[in-house]
């Protein structure tokens, strides 16, 4: 059982999933504190994704419970959880492919920035104003992202690394307190990886709140994150600063082991 | 202007209305349709009935039909779009033969197949043009906003857009309310338009004829909706003198604009200064793909 401390906003307690018979997700428990920037790592198929889908609401747990700001989420649906300020982003990429990168965050932005039916079918009212606003937010988030000269652009057509970095301002522009990021630097070349890198230590920053990322790639991980949770055929078998990780014989025999010793 | 044209015109403009009620769904929502004429009919009657029978003056009668097409559509979204997939589709096929037969056997109060004759003929072209005006005005208003950016959003994925914090299932069911609305006020003005209304005439040939214009002018357009709409009616009448080769060409035209243009004629571009802005970021993205290539 993890203790939960007053700047606990996530906490995980007791989490189980099945896929048919095969645990995805088996007892797992750990809590995040306000701030930190954590990692959850694991070799392919060890159930990080399915952790973040739990939360999320894309799937429901079998068994345990969900406490996000001290309130528990376990049951809530999808766009229920998100709107208790959190924000994802995916593995493979998930952008509305034939809407331009501005349209991508601008969809995220109006959540916040919103106006009414009546405003919306007229055009009267604060429409113009609050259209206004959410453009330039948007805008922001894009130049923020590095994005700015190609916000009219459809999004399948951009490269890929700017497609990466598009999702990540579509998840900021929702305002969250909490990120989660699923392998942000998947399929990624070194150069890009840190420049991302450089980015998503930014933003932690700047904005002050939470991030939980899954990450393949352990280097990155380990400069990156203070707090890391390390999973494997759906069990937590580690977790720590990254020094306790890296000398930890379980994950070494389950994860480092292998590939550093190749 | 004689007396045909200004009946094409008519005409026009009531296919117009129904046509965006059914692109807002189809083509911005990405939901598959194929009994909206069971909202005309809904309008329809509910105008024919109101104006006839409790002498109720033509707006009135009309926005009824549209609200009471909006009703129906409600009750049957909210059990079939909460579901992701064609159920609706199915439904809405069941839908229209339902309302057909409803009608058809509604006794006294429909009179049946027979159908209603005698409705006042409220929609001149002067109706007619009013409500297709305002309604183009409030449709195209709509999806330049935020909804229109939530009804693609939900289109395009719509596990996405529910991790963007939008509740699906509300858009796809307000999408389908309007669209029944659009389609119910078409409807009324049809009725007003030949004075008479029969079940049959909102049977799935007409339901489909609408789904097809607006798959014709290219989905997630809606100046290519009414574009589709504009050539549509008009090969119709065109070609009414040798009306029993109409449907032949009126197939004809759609296999053709199928097989060199699937995405329709207009695609997903909409007519107006942003048009040239596309046309811009159209080339920016031939430039980048090229790009591509060369990294790869």
């Amino acid at each position: 059982m993890t203790e939960i401390s007053d700047n606990t906003i996530l906490s995980l307690d007791h989490l189980t999933k099945y896929f048919g018979g095969v645990p995805a997700v088996n007892d797992i428990s750990f809590s995040i504190e306000e701030g930190e920037l954590a990692g959850l790592i694991g070799p392919n198929g060890a159930g990080k994704t399915t952790i973040f889908n739990l939360i999320t609401g894309v799937y429901h747990p079998d068994s345990g419970k969900i406490f996000f700001g001290g309130e528990d989420i376990t049951s809530l649906k999808t766009y229920q959880a998100i709107g208790k300020r959190m924000a994802r982003t995916f593995q493979n990429l998930r952008l509305f492919p034939n809407s331009t990168a501005l349209e991508n965050v601008m969809v995220a932005v109006q959540q916040h920035h919103s106006y009414s039916f009546g405003e919306a079918v007229t055009h009267l009212g604060g429409w113009r104003k609050k259209e206004k606003e959410i453009k330039a937010r948007s805008m922001n988030i894009l130049s923020r992202v590095g994005l700015e000269q190609r916000s009219e652009q459809k999004a399948r057509t951009l490269p890929y690394g700017m497609q990466r970095r598009l999702e990540i301002g579509r998840a900021l522009a929702l305002e969250p307190k909490f990120l989660f990021l699923d392998e942000p630097a998947a399929g990624m070349n070194p150069e890009e990886v840190n420049d991302l890198n450089a980015l998503i230590i930014d933003i932690h920053r700047e904005r002050k709140f939470t991030i939980l990322v899954i990450e393949h790639h352990m280097d990155v991980v380990m400069e990156i994150c203070s707090h890391i949770i390390c999973m494997n055929f759906g069990n937590k078998i580690a977790e720590g600063t990254p020094v306790e990780i890296q000398s930890h014989p379980e994950v070494l025999k389950a994860y480092l082991g292998e590939e550093v010793d190749e | 202007m004689s007396a045909y044209t200004e009946g094409i015109l008519i005409l026009l403009c009531i296919n117009a209305i129904a046509a965006m009620g059914v692109s807002l769904l189809t083509g911005y929502t990405g939901i598959f349709t194929l009994g909206h004429a069971g909202y005309m009919a809904v309008g329809a009657y509910t105008a024919a009935i109101l104006t006839l029978r409790y002498n109720f003056f033509f707006i009135p009668a009309i926005l009824t039909g549209g609200v009471l097409a909006a009703l129906v559509a409600y009750i049957i979204g909210v059990p079939t779009l909460k579901l992701v997939g064609d159920y609706y589709a199915i439904a809405s096929i069941g839908l229209g033969e339902a309302i057909r037969l409803i009608l058809e056997n509604g006794g006294k109060f429909t009179r049946g197949a027979r159908g209603f004759p005698g409705i006042p003929s409220y929609s001149t072209l002067a109706v007619a043009f009013c409500f297709f005006i305002i309604m183009a005005f409030l449709m195209f208003n709509l999806i330049h906003g935020r909804f229109g950016r939530a009804f693609k959003a939900c289109r395009d994925d719509y596990i996405a857009a529910s991790l963007l914090g939008y509740d699906t299932a509300r858009y796809r069911i307000l999408s389908l309310v309007i669209s029944g609305f659009y389609c119910g006020i078409a409807g009324a003005l049809l009725g007003g338009f030949l004075s008479f209304i029969q079940p049959v005439m909102f049977d799935m040939m007409k339901s489909t004829e609408i789904t097809s214009v607006v798959v014709f002018g290219g989905l997630g357009s809606m100046s290519g909706t009414l574009l589709g709409v504009i050539i549509i009616t008009l090969v119709t009448e065109l070609f009414r003198p040798i009306s029993q080769y109409r449907m032949l060409i009126y197939g004809l035209i759609l296999v053709t604009i199928m097989v060199i243009r699937p995405e329709g004629i207009l695609g997903q571009y909409e007519f107006g200064p942003n048009i040239f802005k596309a046309l811009k970021a159209r080339a920016m993205e031939k430039y980048s793909s090229k790009d591509n290539r060369k990294t790869k």
